[in-house]
């Protein structure tokens, strides 16, 4: 185990394209870090840096105590799944999860051990002898992952190792994920465009985008407190609902208007946050769960109503998505308490939950005004 | 797909069956065009000398005389038996070393990255523009200087190289996934062991498909035998075949029962292995 840091990491291709600029973190011992972005983003590129099987353009990646840019992949003591699982179609599934132990010249004994140990761990003893072609998606998957944790690394580095599974599969295997490491503390670098699978499993999550790091943060404050617009998009489901406006002030307050008919008051300490944007164009931003039929309890007003026409509304169980367009145009989803009566095509009014509602400056990753980043 | 109109047990128009009679016509005349010579080789085989005219007289030969076989290969003067060895063991040894270096050097060309890798595959390819016979001569010039001149390193060691072999198997190589490296690489393979213990066993059916194409080109060949051997210990079949045509006569049914036995390997070859072939020519057909 290991704590592994980069430092000022870039990456450029040809010498021009830049793939990803400036990546400086540093992962714990034992932390599960997941990288999150739109394919693109260089999320993937910054674990192949890690793994020794993309070259560094500048600023250095170490493990442990060690700089290991100039380092082979096979002496970084690291160890990868990936996303096709690249299990060896010609070997057993014992030799594709010996071969590492092999190479590295174990004792016979020793290797059958940690083998049988790992297989019975994940539950695919049964399949030892077997060829991949014969195995399922999911018990490829579990051999990929056997092939990792029977080397005992320092480091598990996963690219997008569930993408290939269906989608009830895929939970599971999550789960399984989250157990593993919460039993062999194994530092872990997770690469996934899934932001649901980037909330559930890393202690802390890394948002990308062109080659940027957006956010570091724990999954709970980048949800609750998104850095720009851009994070707020990208995690949550369904995505945060934005409208285009502007500040302005008026009967002694701060608003925020649409300039058709949303006029929402902006809470004291809030207002006074993003005064200095009085005039300006920004976004406003909230989840589709900060919004309610009732204006009761956080949702009591007064100047937290909007009018929206509603369009289509889906049935979750205890509560319903409901579709709407705002009078800009803009489509909007409210997730509200399930009721079999819901009028579909009205105008109906919703209430906000303004201590969740979030104000970004204008553009694709204007920054949060209510929660500025350190 | 249901059609409305089709009636169970659809009938063939008159169009479509003079069609396939004229197809079955033009397959027949095609497939005797091929039979005929090898008829005509076969009852040669098997007639005395003085039969060479037979054909043009009867399909059945008056008498087979399968006594041409044995004679082949007790002929006083040539040594058949010799030649069927040179063959299989130059055409042998070509393929060995084919395999090794054509993998070797399609592994460079598929699998590492270096600078202008795709520039010098390119100009090595070209290579297989140049017609053999220009090459002959300084090959032969270079081979004579090497002192590998009428020398079983000269049949071998000039053919052991081919742009085509490597053309092949790169191509081959180019569709087993680059994870399969990252992996081994990973898990803690140098190249040596990801080209010995990865790449080829996964390049198994791309290997033998070349390896049968060398095999046969090179236990066909004849022209560079021809012209690097002096010595008749050291003469392939093609050449050996020619020695039937002595300055005591032209012994036709000796040649052609010889033939015959010659093309025994390379038919066996091709029925046990023709599913690869197949593959084979396929893989030079979508060259990317």
């Amino acid at each position: 185990m290991a704590e592994v840091k980069l430092d000022h990491v870039r990456k450029v291709y040809d010498g021009t394209v830049v793939a990803v600029e400036d990546f400086h973190l540093t992962i714990k011992d034992g932390e599960f870090v997941v990288l999150v972005g739109p394919s693109g983003c260089g999320k993937s590129t910054t674990l192949r840096m890690v793994a020794g099987l993309e070259e560094i353009s500048d600023g250095t990646i170490s493990i442990g105590d060690r700089v290991v840019n100039d380092v082979l992949p096979k002496d970084r003591d690291i160890a990868m799944v990936f996303q096709n699982y690249a299990l060896y179609p010609h070997m057993t599934v014992y030799k594709n999860m010996a071969f590492g132990l092999m190479l590295r010249k174990l004792p016979r004994d020793q290797i059958h051990t940690r083998v049988e140990q790992t297989a019975a761990m994940l539950g695919i003893e049964h399949l030892l002898k077997r060829r991949p072609k014969a195995l399922s998606g999911g018990q490829r998957q579990r051999v990929a992952l056997g092939r990792a944790i029977v080397r005992e690394p320092k480091v598990f580095l996963f690219d997008e190792p569930l993408s290939n599974l269906d989608a009830k599969l895929r939970v599971t295997t999550r789960t399984e994920i989250k157990n593993l490491h919460q039993r062999l503390k194994t530092t872990t670098i997770y690469v996934t465009h899934d932001q649901e699978e980037a909330m559930t499993l890393g202690d802390r999550i890394v948002v990308m985008s062109e080659g940027k790091v957006q956010q570091v943060d724990t999954p709970l404050n980048i949800y609750r407190r998104p850095a720009n617009r851009f994070v707020a998009a990208f995690l949550g489901s369904p995505p945060m609902n934005f409208i285009q406006g502007k500040l302005e002030e008026s009967e002694g307050g701060l608003h925020f208007m649409d300039g058709q008919y949303i006029d929402l008051t902006l809470p004291g300490e809030m207002a006074s946050r993003v005064a200095s944007h009085k005039g300006k164009a920004v976004t406003l931003g909230f989840r589709p769960t900060a919004m309610s039929e009732t204006a009761e309890g956080k949702f009591a007003g007064p100047g937290n109503s909007l009018t929206l026409q509603t369009s289509v509304v889906e049935p979750l169980g205890e509560r319903i998505d409901v579709s709407c367009t705002s009078s800009t145009g803009g489509h909007l989803v409210a997730r509200i308490e399930a009721r079999d009566d819901f009028p579909v095509g009205d105008r109906v009014t919703f209430h906000l939950d303004m201590s969740h509602v979030h104000l970004f400056a204008d553009g694709e990753f204007g920054p949060n005004l209510v929660h500025p980043s350190a | 797909m249901g059609n409305a109109n089709t009636s169970p047990g659809r009938r063939e128009g008159p169009l479509l069956i003079a069609g396939r009679i004229a197809l079955f016509v033009v397959a027949l005349v095609v497939g005797l065009s091929f039979f005929v010579p090898f008829m005509w080789q076969v009852l040669m085989s098997i007639s005395e000398v003085a039969d060479v005219d037979l054909l043009t007289k009867t399909v059945t030969p008056p008498e087979a005389n399968w006594e041409n076989y044995p004679r082949v290969f007790n002929h006083e003067q040539i040594e058949f038996g010799r030649y069927f060895f040179n063959s299989f063991f130059v055409a042998g040894w070509v393929t060995i070393i084919q395999v090794i270096t054509c993998s070797m050097a399609a592994y460079a060309f598929s699998r590492l990255q270096w600078p202008g890798r795709d520039k010098v595959f390119l100009g090595y390819l070209g290579t297989l523009m140049v017609p053999g016979v220009v090459l002959m001569v300084p090959t032969y010039a270079i081979v004579r200087y090497m002192g590998m001149f009428n020398d079983y390193t000269g049949l071998i060691i000039p053919v052991s190289f081919t742009a085509y072999g490597t053309f092949l198997l790169r191509q081959f190589m180019l569709t087993i996934p680059t994870s399969l490296d990252e992996a081994a690489s990973i898990d803690g393979a140098g190249h040596w062991r990801i080209y010995s213990q990865i790449i080829l066993p996964l390049a198994r059916p791309g290997i033998i498909v070349m390896a049968i194409f060398a095999f046969l080109f090179n236990y066909n060949a004849f022209f560079w035998p021809l012209i690097i051997v002096k010595d008749e210990n050291l003469r392939t079949l093609p050449i050996g075949l020619l020695a039937f045509n002595t300055s005591y006569g032209q012994e036709t049914p000796l040649i052609m029962a010889a033939s015959l036995m010659a093309m025994i390997p390379p038919v066996i070859i091709f029925l046990v292995l023709q599913k690869y072939l197949v593959k084979g020519i396929q893989l030079g057909a979508v060259k990317g």
